[in-house]
């Protein structure tokens, strides 16, 4: 087993903050899988997340159109999402790859359990940011507290008063 | 300010901040006591969600309330662990942490010197659910080999027990869980995860009741269980509840949704959902100003215990004092180990006579609180044999320290020369 990893809370909120749109690979349309939590959650949060899975290429998840490949979606996105087993993201690394100029991508971020050490240095090599073994919808919440309303450990400490919208 | 998770921030930092930032609407430093029932929804949408567990967010105080989350993540933070579930006391921990792992029919193995209400709900209420409890001496952890079956779901240990003076060997417990493929969990109420920090020694679930040191002053019954985060419930087909899809919420499996977060998650969202012990959040909320000075307590605590124990074993009409931090304690060894800033408060002694001195002793206190509490400001005092383990049998009695010359005392915060001057003159009038 390699060393657990560690990213710094300044570095995944430069991340957070910085994304717009996340191209989900792997994504679902079945309700009870992860992917589909995550999805969703992160829509709520003001991110356009467009599905990427060859088995469901077409199908409409969430009110967006799933693309069989990275290559198909229309527009940029500045991050890829991977949910795929850890043996496969270094494909779908390539793949974001080789359109990281063509889609203007920044980010790669594999998900929980999924970890590819040498994929993401190649990724960082091409100057695009990584986190791997890790989800957006967890980091998000630990990170804006409210991941705490659940009774986990957010590891946060602090005096400031968050500004918050109110309608 | 933050800093990465593995780095952390100091222990007494934690017990003062871990949780509980400055509410952002009102600015309000102090946790606000939410004394409320039910949070309003944006729209069908949003509720479908939370009802769905895709969103983070309250529902209903029976599963979640804002003022007992701040305790949950405080105490969480505290035992280094991934998340907790606080509940109405120690008890309902208990049932609490068995809940997700254990289905009819199965077994778990605790140690037969357990404080004595556990030993009655294990033994006796539980049997009512099919939940078998194989009680065993954790002192020769051969024993708890022995006792292992195919349907053994846990192993179930206090690091420091409840009356008197007894550690238990937690690396040594843990090699066997980990062996078995099960949790170890580690009553941890006795010590504090200021004295014993018990995921360090391989515990992989602990519970508390909360009523004790992390009140501190006797004001509110609670309780929490609290997950390391770090067993894994798919390795093998023993955990169903956590592994297998759950039919409640539509064929979700919580361990591949929520991975680390799936025991806690579970135990907000089916356990509380349905055993319905929840805590109230003024009792969180007294809870959660208690463990902002734990540290300084069990200090003062320890040091007053230890010099109790060292003034009653030389006391003429004292048979013996069962405490882990004196140098005559079977068990100095375990406590320098895993309790090296104190071996607790709460200790055991014999007196010269035997029962009826015993009984005597604890009527003749003008300072000690005769009841059956521990872990308050106040110095406590108590008969067990009479009392808290008076449900057991007599051999139970005996192993659990219970005897009928054994009183037990909790040592509290009061200037030391006025406990010892009350204890002496306690077994002087006794004596007489």
């Amino acid at each position: 087993m390699s060393e657990p990893l560690t990213y710094s809370d300044e570095f995944l909120r430069g991340i957070l903050a910085g994304v717009r749109a996340i191209a989900m690979v792997g994504a679902s349309p079945k309700w009870t899988r992860p992917s589909y939590f995550a999805m969703k959650y992160l829509q709520e949060k003001g991110y356009r997340v467009i599905p990427v899975n060859p088995r469901a290429a077409g199908q409409d998840i969430l009110g967006e159109t799933c693309h069989a490949t990275l290559a198909e979606v229309p527009g940029d996105f500045d991050m890829v999402d991977i949910f795929r087993a850890s043996d496969a993201a270094g494909e779908s690394v390539d793949e974001a790859l080789a359109l990281k100029d063509n889609k203007n991508i920044r980010v790669i971020w594999m998900q929980l359990g999924v970890r590819d050490d040498a994929a993401a240095a190649r990724a960082e090599a091409a100057g695009l940011s990584v986190v791997m073994d890790r989800c957006p919808k967890i980091e998000y919440g630990r990170l804006h507290a409210e991941l705490s309303w659940g009774g986990f450990n957010s590891g946060i400490v602090s005096s400031r008063r968050r500004r918050v919208r109110i309608l | 300010m933050s800093k990465d998770r593995k780095e952390g921030f100091g222990f007494e930092t934690r017990m003062i901040h871990a949780g509980s930032q400055p509410e952002p609407v009102t600015g309000a430093r102090q946790t606000p006591i939410h004394q409320n029932t039910s949070y309003v929804f944006h729209d069908t949408d949003h509720a479908a969600s939370l009802f769905n567990l895709q969103t983070f967010g309250f529902i209903y105080s029976r599963l979640t309330n804002p003022t007992v989350a701040v305790l949950e993540e405080r105490i969480a933070s505290l035992e280094g662990g991934r998340g907790a579930t606080a509940c109405a006391s120690g008890h309902a921990a208990q049932i609490m942490a068995l809940f997700p792992l254990m289905d009819p029919g199965d077994d778990f193995i605790a140690s037969n010197r357990l404080y004595g209400g556990s030993i009655t709900q294990f033994g006796k209420t539980f049997k009512k659910f099919d939940w078998r409890c194989t009680f065993a001496d954790v002192d020769e952890t051969e024993n708890v080999r022995r006792a292992l079956t195919p349907k053994t779901k846990a192993i179930f240990v206090e690091s420091l027990a409840n009356p008197g003076g007894v550690v238990s060997d937690l690396e040594s417990l843990s090699a066997i869980a980990r062996e078995a493929g099960i949790p170890l969990i580690v009553d941890n109420t006795m010590a504090t995860p200021y004295l014993c920090p018990a995921f360090q020694y391989g515990a992989d679930l602990i519970v508390h009741s909360t009523t004790k040191f992390l009140s501190g002053n006797g004001t509110s019954t609670g309780g929490c269980v609290v997950d390391s985060g770090t067993f894994d419930w798919a390795a093998n087909d023993k955990f169903p509840s956590l592994s297998a899809p759950e039919p409640a919420y539509h064929g979700l499996r919580f361990a591949e949704s929520f991975g680390d977060m799936a025991y806690t998650l579970h135990s907000h969202a089916v356990a509380l959902r349905d055993l319905g012990a929840t805590m109230a959040p003024m009792n969180a909320f007294q809870t959660l100003l208690g463990i902002e000075t734990l540290s300084l307590r069990m200090e003062r605590h320890c040091a007053n215990a230890l010099a109790v124990a060292r003034f009653l074993e030389n006391h003429e009409l004292v048979a013996w004092v069962s405490y882990a931090g004196l140098e005559s304690s079977p068990y100095r060894d375990l406590a320098k180990k895993y309790l090296p800033k104190g071996a607790g408060s709460v200790f055991t002694f014999g007196v010269k006579g035997g029962y009826e001195s015993g009984v005597k002793t604890v009527e003749a206190c003008e300072l000690f609180s005769h009841l059956a509490n521990i872990g308050d400001t106040r110095s406590l005092i108590l008969h067990p044999a009479s009392t808290t383990h008076r449900q057991l049998t007599e051999e139970q009695r005996a192993a659990a320290g219970a005897g009928p010359d054994v009183v037990r005392l909790s040592i509290g915060l009061e200037t030391l020369d006025d406990i010892t001057s009350d204890l002496d003159q306690a077994l002087r009038r006794a004596a007489s």
